[in-house]
């Protein structure tokens, strides 16, 4: 059976390259309520960073469009994270993975989602051309004392 | 000028501080190029003491300054290297191309 979550926030911002500390931050604030590490806020921080940046640069390169974050928390203190836009899609995701490549410029390290890969447990992107682009990230958060969600 | 810049003849100390992401990354790395192009430098240490968060556009403030300073026959120091900050550097291999000093 489907894990329930325990915990559910829905967050709507346009494209903005302002709205990537907003978006690590609200995630973080929300993520607060599981008692994490501070390793563990950092980690989620900079993946969502990661993914959001990922919405402005390259899903509406020319234009403004909607970025949606889902943050879900659940029982055994697993975080999920669903970035997803409806800009241009990964021709393709296999490439976009990999570590160095990018279709940005030179002011892009292209390592977006290798950092996404090893800051989270794990990374699923699902893209179609010209709909839209979701990424859907979890990590287990370790056990401590006295967490209740 | 968000970088604060210190030091004498050809070996200067650059420190950042603040939130290190996208949507500050070109203006650092038009600071950084600036700075370079008119200090000519034998040796920039970055000091990132005072950075309170970075991404991945991080990885590529850092990557051009080092660029540029081996362009140019000097060497790059990235100093001061907070915890996260150091985490995302490491996660893309730079220890391996310059230490990463805390």
């Amino acid at each position: 059976m489907k894990q329930q979550p325990g915990n559910e926030v829905l967050l709507r911002f346009l494209s903005r390259s302002a709205n990537e500390g907003f978006a690590r931050t609200a995630a973080a604030c929300f993520v607060a309520q599981l008692d994490p590490t501070l390793e563990e806020v950092n980690d989620i921080k900079t993946a969502v960073s990661e993914a959001v940046t990922n919405c402005i640069v390259h899903a509406y390169p020319n234009c403004l469009g909607p970025v949606q974050m889902r943050l879900r928390l659940f029982e055994d203190r697993t975080v999920e994270v669903v970035v997803k836009d409806s800009g241009v899609g990964i021709a393709d995701i296999e490439q976009a993975r990999t570590p160095l490549f990018t279709t940005g410029n030179g002011e892009r390290s292209g390592m977006g989602f290798t950092i996404m890969e090893s800051f989270m447990d794990q990374v699923k992107v699902r893209s179609r051309l010209g709909k839209g682009t979701t990424v859907v990230m979890r990590r287990r958060l370790s056990s401590r004392a006295a967490a209740p969600v | 000028m968000s970088i604060a810049c210190t030091g004498e003849g050809r070996t200067l100390r650059a420190a950042l501080s603040g939130e290190v992401d996208h949507h500050r990354a070109r203006a650092l790395m038009g600071e950084l190029d600036t700075l370079i192009e008119s200090a000519l430098p034998r040796s920039l240490t970055l000091d990132l003491s005072g950075v309170t968060f970075m991404d991945s556009s991080g990885i590529a403030v850092v990557l051009r300054a080092w660029r540029r300073m081996g362009e140019l026959g000097g060497v790059l120091r990235v100093s001061g290297v907070p915890a996260q900050a150091g985490k995302v550097l490491r996660a893309a291999g730079l220890d391996r191309l310059f230490a990463l000093e805390d």
